[in-house]
């Protein structure tokens, strides 16, 4: 059985103007172990579909419907709030973006990992407090004491975001869903933090999300791709298959336009166009004003998603 | 040939005052140390570096944005450093800048035909027809149609608004472009499109940039040259090509292997070198002069400076 099990994902969000689709129909399996890149421009649906099947996203005014959201054997669709509770830290965390907004202003990091712990566990304050020592150590903080005492306006931006990688772990969760953990930092820091979350997620044995705009991060981190567009899932394979043959013309394009694949000042491969306005999507595949090779039926009527073979499908009227 | 923009011995102190009244402490912060640079006419450089290195101070302090300490800025050969407000205006309209972020960069309560007529205006060049019509040609040369001109900025996407902002830069057509950054926030799909107007526009008008960037696979594609900054200075400069493929300072090399891997095939483990690693790591070289015992950028080919200790 997947540790998280998704199928026919949809979250809306009725505006004044019309409703915004985000996600429009994802269907997404994670076994116990492996790691996934969901990878997305802004817009496609990547993180909300992630903060949908972890219900961090305010209901009303979000809508969240699917023919099944399973996280480890819990439905997350019907669960209570002390069953999402129980789920959040111990089964899945997650890590944003943005730590320096992820973490609480007025509180020292040592505080917040020591609340975490604590509302997942019995355990007394100096213990958890000494476990929070050990996973910052852990998370290659060489003066853990000291960065527990420490605000988040003191700390560099790599520095919040191990500490909080080691929040996140502080559960020993399942799965772990890490959104663009590392576009807010520098190259250096960014191979430092993944170099990081790949160790621990071997270490503990656990899956991973990794959310992302990056082909280069996917290509360092993980098994299985999961590509998005326009609230659609458009391809999903293999990490190395993604790379050595993309099969979709979206993901032959995000190839295509890497910057810095050959030696020399050139122009690129450009993807005409602008991402769809997700309150007013186009017609049929979400793609098709931009795709080079698109045809009548593509702007008529949504493809299917079919399998090519036992680890890769596509969604494209051209794929058989 | 004179270039297009010369930089010698730029500095930047900022001086910080730490709370405590009275007895505050002072203290200076060195935030770009004696950077000299030549950006030739026709070309792109690369300035490089991570945050704090100094990369945007110097590219502020040659459009004299910010200004420098010491050191002085040339512009076409001419000495701006001291310029006053009145006698610099002529040499703004030779030097424009673009921002990484595009929806600040522009007034949300102007048109785009405003937007990138404006310039014109500020400059007095041409009647507010012929300024409306230049803007609305200008819009066209970024890939933008004439209909776009009565349009505002929050009906555009990040890439449409970057090529706005693109337009009002060159639209007094100057000698150098400061380009900060310019395809940071834009979408995958989109940065591409960016990148071929720059390299499409600096080949028909005849423009020099100075790219800064973080992103070496950006640089890569679209740079003649590259200047890497590390803690306020330049350690190593270079054509492009010798910068990625034989880079010398520990600095660059460190920032080359920090790039995600182009295929998973080439996962690699890496090794970090911290802040003083490199510092103690930096190149001794012998025969090119007198010892001083400090690091100093030599130059150690015709196209090729590197920060090093001569022995």
């Amino acid at each position: 059985m997947p540790l998280l099990d998704i199928e026919n994902l949809t979250v809306s969000f009725p505006q004044h103007e019309g409703v915004v689709q985000a996600v429009r129909g994802v269907s997404l399996s994670v076994a116990a172990g492996e790691s996934v890149g969901i990878v997305g421009e802004s817009g496609s649906g990547k993180s909300v579909t992630c903060m949908a099947v972890l219900r961090l996203l305010r209901e009303p005014p979000a809508r969240i419907a699917a023919d099944k959201m399973e996280l480890a054997g819990v439905n997350m669709l019907t669960a209570s709030r002390a069953q999402l509770s129980a789920s959040r830290g111990r089964v899945a965390a997650m890590v944003f973006q943005d730590p320096m907004t992820a973490f609480d202003p007025v509180f020292t990091i040592g505080h917040q990992i020591v609340e975490t712990i604590r509302a997942h566990r019995k355990v007394s304050k100096s213990e958890a407090r000494g476990e929070a020592a050990n996973l910052l150590a852990r998370v290659e903080i060489k003066t853990p004491e000291a960065i527990l005492n420490s605000y988040p306006h003191q700390l560099s931006g790599g520095m919040l975001q191990r500490a909080m990688i080691a929040m996140a772990l502080s559960c020993r969760p399942q799965i772990l869903f890490a959104d663009e953990p590392t576009t807010a930092l520098d190259v250096t820091i960014q191979a430092q933090i993944l170099q990081l979350i790949k160790d621990l997620q071997a270490e503990f044995g656990m899956g991973l999300i990794m959310v992302t705009h990056d082909l280069g991060v996917v290509a360092e981190t993980v098994d299985r791709v999961v590509v998005m567009y326009g609230g659609r899932v458009m391809e999903t394979a293999p990490v190395q298959d993604i790379f050595d043959a993309p099969a979709h013309p979206y993901t032959q394009a995000l190839m295509a336009s890497m910057p810095g694949r050959s030696a020399g000042k050139q122009r690129l491969v450009e993807i005409p166009g602008a991402s769809p306005n997700p309150s007013n999507p186009p017609s049929g595949c979400p793609f098709h004003p931009r795709c080079a090779v698109a045809e009548a039926r593509c702007a008529a009527q949504v493809p299917a998603f079919k399998s090519q073979s036992a680890t890769r499908a596509a969604a494209c009227w051209r794929l058989p | 040939m004179t270039p297009a923009l010369e930089l010698r011995n730029l500095c930047k102190t900022y001086h910080l005052r730490q709370s405590g009244g009275v007895f505050a402490r002072h203290s200076d912060h060195l935030a770009v140390r004696d950077v000299s640079l030549i950006l030739p006419k026709n070309q792109i450089l690369g300035l490089v570096g991570e945050s704090g290195s100094g990369k945007t101070t110097t590219g502020m302090m040659a459009m004299r944005l910010v200004e420098p300490s010491s050191g002085q800025i040339l512009v076409g050969g001419y000495d701006i450093t001291a310029l006053g407000h009145a006698a610099l205006k002529p040499f703004r309209r030779q030097m424009q800048v673009v921002f990484q972020d595009s929806y600040s960069a522009l007034d949300p309560m102007m048109t785009l035909a405003q937007i990138v007529a404006e310039p014109l205006h500020i400059h007095g060049l041409g009647t507010a027809a012929e300024q409306a019509e230049q803007a609305l040609d200008m819009l066209v040369k970024t890939g933008l149609d004439r209909s776009y001109g009565g349009r505002y900025p929050h009906e555009l996407s990040g890439g449409q608004r970057q090529r706005v902002a693109i337009a009002r830069a060159l639209i007094l057509r100057p000698a150098v472009l400061v380009a900060d950054e310019p395809t940071s926030a834009l979408d995958v799909s989109v940065k591409a499109q960016i990148i071929n107007l720059l390299l499409d526009l600096q080949a028909e008008m005849g423009l020099s940039i100075l790219f800064i960037s973080h992103d070496l696979s950006v640089v890569r594609s679209l740079t003649d040259k590259v200047a890497v900054m590390f803690q306020g200075r330049i350690v190593e400069e270079a054509a492009t090509e010798t910068i990625f493929t034989d880079a010398r300072h520990p600095y660059t090399r460190s920032l080359l292997q920090a790039i995600p891997v182009l295929n998973p095939r080439e996962r690699r483990a890496r090794r970090f070198l911290s802040r003083a690693e490199i510092e103690a790591a930096t190149p001794r070289l012998s025969g090119y002069g007198v010892s001083t015992g400090k690091p100093e950028l030599i130059q150690i080919a015709p196209d090729h400076r590197l920060e090093a200790i001569l022995q």
